[in-house]
């Protein structure tokens, strides 16, 4: 442990009977940094997390949170740390000042101290006037605030949330990328998972991509996009004839291939002077291009340029088992 | 300790939030002893007025339907987002159970005074003198723990909030083949074997002994025995499915 690293796993392994969820996960993450694991669902992001937070142990593999090891000193990871699942880990019935209370209590503030903190955290967080309502009549975000209000009361140090955003409209999505961003420059570590390409490129320093319980890529947001190019330009061919020539001229660094629609992607940075250029190239006597669209890229574009599948999609064999 | 005082605090606020529940879980034994005594008593001869006969297997049923309520909240909190969270602060299993129990044991208390307030509204006239009223207060209370936690073993048991309320509801059936509503003699022979040594059976003996002041037998000592039993085969129980499900 070189004392600069707030997470380090090598090799992590875990599988639920056959099924082989984490195939050797490799993670280093420094102290102070916010780091993202990128992935569909089902890549083994959560279960990572959870090993992580010493919620259940590895089959393999070595795991270090804050200086100690997730197995043998699973109570001194336990106080340095915070989890925030992906369902808000809150009580329903009681107040928002009640759950914080009692979390506060659970850290082991004092009762004033507690009810001293349960009123910071409110106010930090904008749910003063709510404070002493049921949770029930709460909206989702301000229960995912509430949620990670809660995980902050006993100052951890390393800071876990899975998926903090899944399921939050736009307004409840940048309220929490507001306070994460807050809570980096206070300078405690945050690990966050993430389906969303956008939100790793957003708020971590170091994002990994991890694919099929293995990491298959990890950089700064600027590193990956170098890899996947962070803009897409969607291509609508004039005819079905169009659409396999121009597939054929761009072979493999076609990032999207639609015949129904007649749209085919490519990999862009999203000047003009490179559109043009592709343009020209794909189409030299401007017939078979019909109409173009820039995109952002999706973690869609990052995994089939990562792995050659899409991200929403399993892997072939497991998709016509499914079936 | 703290944590389990914290816990206590928690599922304490939370059944006074469910108002509902609460009510049904205090009224029903009340109303099934007024089914016993008013419409099913008359029929029944048990040599004493039917009330007093009655309550103490009407506080036995208290205790069962009390356990139902135990056995969901705490199968809800296995299978909500929370139960991570408690387990990340190093909360433990122990604390969390206990907090529910406690719950539990208001909630039955309550339940317990209301039935006793009820029954003597409507005749009930015991005779025990101070000492078996503790003697018959602390057998109720060796029963009440000994349900709830195996009410809370069932919760951990339980897969969803909905198993769990099921399994519970039959545990409400246990006291009826027993000396609870009618005497033994009356029921069918293949069920007095059943009825006479099932663990509901002695608690009743040793209330309505105690209560009534009749001779009681062995049958405290045959209660707490029982209770004793359940009580610590459903913590280790509890113990063991916490660790299981949390591993």
């Amino acid at each position: 442990m070189t004392g600069e690293l707030a997470v380090e796993a090598t090799g992590l392994e875990k599988s639920y009977g056959s099924v082989r969820v984490l195939d050797g996960i490799d993670l280093r993450v420094e102290r102070g940094s916010v780091f993202a694991l990128l992935g569909p669902n089902g890549a083994g992001k959560t279960t990572t997390v959870r090993i992580l937070a010493t919620l259940i142990p590895p089959d393999a593999g070595q795991a270090r949170v804050a200086g100690f090891d997730v197995v043998r000193d699973r109570r001194r990871v336990r106080r340095a740390i915070s989890l925030t699942g992906q369902y808000a880990a809150v009580d329903e019935l009681q107040t928002g000042a009640e759950n914080l209370r009692m979390m506060a209590r659970l850290a082991g503030l004092p009762g004033r101290r507690a009810r001293q903190r349960a009123r910071e955290l409110l106010e930090r967080f904008d749910l003063t006037d709510a404070g002493d309502r049921q949770v029930a009549t709460w909206s989702g975000g301000m229960r995912r605030r509430l949620d990670l209000a809660a995980s902050l009361v006993g100052e951890p140090a390393v800071i876990f949330l899975d998926e903090p955003t899944t399921g939050l409209d736009p307004r409840g999505r940048q309220a929490i990328w507001q306070v994460v961003g807050d809570l980096a420059e206070s300078g405690v570590t945050i690990f966050l998972t993430t389906q969303y390409l956008e939100e790793a490129d957003r708020l971590a320093d170091r994002i990994a991509v991890i694919d099929g319980g293995r990491v298959v890529a990890d950089g700064t947001a600027t590193q990956l996009k170098q890899r996947v190019a962070d803009q897409r330009l969607d291509l609508v061919l004039a005819d079905a004839a169009a659409f396999a020539d121009v597939a054929g001229l761009l072979g493999g660094r076609a990032v999207r291939r639609d015949p129904a629609r007649l749209t085919i992607g490519v990999p862009t940075d999203g000047s003009a002077a490179q559109v043009r250029a592709l343009l020209d190239e794909i189409d030299p006597d401007r017939r078979a291009v019909r109409t173009f669209a820039v995109h952002t890229a999706t973690l869609d574009d990052v995994f089939l340029a990562l792995t050659g599948r899409s991200a929403g999609q399993p892997e072939k064999e497991k998709e016509t088992a499914d079936v | 300790m703290s944590d389990s005082l914290t816990m206590v605090g928690r599922s304490l606020r939370l059944t006074m939030r469910t108002p509902d529940a609460l009510l049904t879980s205090l009224l029903l034994p009340v109303m099934l002893m007024l089914l016993f005594v008013y419409l099913f008593g008359g029929a029944i001869q048990t040599g004493t007025r039917y009330v007093t006969y009655v309550v103490p297997g009407v506080l036995l049923l208290c205790a069962s339907f009390g356990a139902s309520t135990t056995a969901v909240t705490v199968s809800q909190d296995m299978t909500g987002g929370i139960i991570d969270r408690f387990r990340s602060m190093d909360v433990g299993g122990a604390a969390i159970l206990a907090g529910h129990v406690t719950a539990s044991m208001a909630r039955n208390l309550a339940a317990t005074v209301l039935v006793f307030g009820v029954a003597f509204l409507i005749g009930f006239r015991p005779s025990a003198g101070p000492l078996e009223w503790l003697a018959a207060g602390g057998v109720l209370l060796a029963f009440m723990l000994a349900i709830s936690w195996l009410s809370a073993a069932i919760g951990l048991l339980a897969r969803s909030p909905e198993a769990a309320g099921g399994f519970t509801f039959l545990m409400a059936f246990v006291p009826y083949p027993s000396s609870a509503f009618v005497p033994i003699d009356t029921m069918p022979t293949w069920l007095h074997g059943f009825a006479e040594n099932q663990p509901v059976t002695p608690v009743i003996e040793a209330l309505r002994g105690l209560l009534l002041g009749t001779p009681v037998g062995n049958s405290p000592w045959l209660a707490l025995a029982w209770c004793g039993a359940i009580l610590v085969a459903s913590v280790a129980l509890a113990g063991w499915l916490f660790r299981r499900r949390t591993a």
